[in-house]
């Protein structure tokens, strides 16, 4: 599953992939910056990304777990064992997160 | 699966089990709740008790969609739990499903969760819903379902053999880190159901996840739920029911007997035991004896309730 704002990154792709990217300007060089993170044992990791940075979320448990930001600003749906979620930082930020089927797990996501 | 955790799960199971023991009887009069020995208790297997009128049978925690290793086949489970309830001598009045329907909030996992339980004889069928069931994105796929009581506020309230009956949604407001909510909202409705209301009314109070605190850790409680017990402490019979956790625990506080049941889909460890309550694997064998109901009975005179356990095998 994936955030409706990844279409955004993916579109900057395709301009830089026509040659836009000489002339970026190099603050927005982040465009293609993936990674890719496990839930696992009920705990988060928590991350440092650069900003622009596309964050996987894979769920390495038998249990379900969902990638809810506090604020509301993103929200996955129930992900079961090996189900990703995808959420795109693209302004710099400390981020919350919970899973809201265990809201004691929490992690904070720097986009800086 | 390697010797040790075999090992580690047997032991699980049986803390789990000595937790509950299938089929023991509570007796609850005036707050006071007196275990009897199902031996001369009367016919427990079949999940009806002998003295009193059946009232209602409580399922929980049905997983709808869950299809791994600690129980392939929870369909079966809830099928074999409906073909025992409707195998009790006297059909219980009501049904209360404490949420966890469905897994992953799936449509597909609703419509089979409501095709299998329509096979209830009784067909009066009361949910709140539990945080399996709210992980869909815009949390309407329970309402939609189940909402119409409640007005799709999740909860509400109904009266039935002059017992009150209260149904209470603790799994939307979470608070990262925190336990499961109520939110003032919701405690301001109760205060207004319950204002006039003699105090020698029994009460039956459920939602998903327990209204104590039972593992904080594992969020295993209810914030807030200090708020609702003080409006409740002056009734004379409060029975205050849960599931989420997947086995049996209870205590009794005054006048409150609060009680979780069993799931019946998969067992969950003992608080504590692992790095969080996730499916606990045991022995196909023992599976059975740790899936089961809670059933409640009415007497009329004096008004007592009687919960009991049964377990599918």
């Amino acid at each position: 599953m994936i955030a409706r704002n990844i279409t955004t990154p993916l579109a900057l792709l395709a301009l830089a992939a026509v040659g836009f990217v000489a002339v970026w300007p190099p603050t927005m060089a982040w465009a293609a910056a993936e990674t890719q993170t496990f839930i696992k044992d009920f705990s988060f990791a928590p991350l440092t990304v650069k900003v622009g940075t596309t964050v996987t979320w894979v769920n390495k448990d038998d249990e379900p777990h969902s990638v809810v930001s506090d604020t509301g600003l993103f929200r996955s749906s129930g992900l079961d064992t090996n189900e990703s979620f995808s959420y795109w930082f693209d302004k710099p930020g400390s981020y919350q997160i919970h899973c809201s089927i265990h809201p004691r797990m929490v992690a904070t996501v720097v986009a800086e | 699966m390697s010797d040790e955790k075999l090992l580690q799960s047997r032991r699980n199971a049986l803390k789990c089990m000595a937790y509950g023991g299938a089929g023991t009887l509570f007796v609850l009069a005036g707050g006071v709740l007196t275990p009897v020995n199902l031996a001369t208790a009367g016919d427990y297997g079949k999940g009806g008790t002998k003295e009193g009128k059946p009232l209602f049978v409580q399922i929980s925690d049905t997983h709808i969609g869950f299809s791994k290793e600690a129980n392939p086949d929870v369909a079966g489970s809830l099928t074999q739990t409906i073909d025992l309830v409707n195998g009790m001598a006297e059909q219980p009045a009501l049904i209360i499903h404490t949420g966890d329907i469905t897994h992953l909030s799936k449509p597909a996992e609703f419509d089979l969760a409501q095709q299998l339980l329509s096979g209830l004889r009784t067909s009066e069928l009361h949910t709140v819903p539990g945080e399996h069931d709210t992980t869909d994105p815009t949390v309407t796929e329970y309402f939609n379902r189940f909402g119409k009581a409640s007005n799709n506020k999740g909860y509400y309230s109904f009266d039935h053999a002059g017992v009150h009956f209260i149904a209470l949604i603790n799994v939307l407001e979470f608070k990262a880190g925190g336990l499961g909510t109520l939110g003032p909202e919701q405690l301001a409705w109760v205060a207004a159901d319950l204002q006039g209301r003699s105090s020698s009314t029994p009460i039956v109070v459920f939602a998903h996840m327990p209204l104590w605190t039972i593992y904080e850790l594992w969020g295993w409680g209810t914030g807030d739920a200090d708020q609702l017990m003080s409006q409740l402490r002056r009734f004379g019979s409060v029975t205050v029911l849960n599931g989420h956790i997947h086995q049996i625990v209870q205590k009794v506080e005054g006048n409150v007997t609060f009680h979780t049941a069993r799931s019946t889909s998969y067992p969950q460890p003992a608080p504590g035991e692992g790095p969080g309550p996730g499916p606990l694997k045991v022995a196909p064998e023992l599976l059975p004896k740790m899936l089961g109901i809670t059933s409640v009975s009415v007497q009329p005179h004096p008004r007592v309730l009687t919960l009991a356990d049964t377990a599918l095998a």
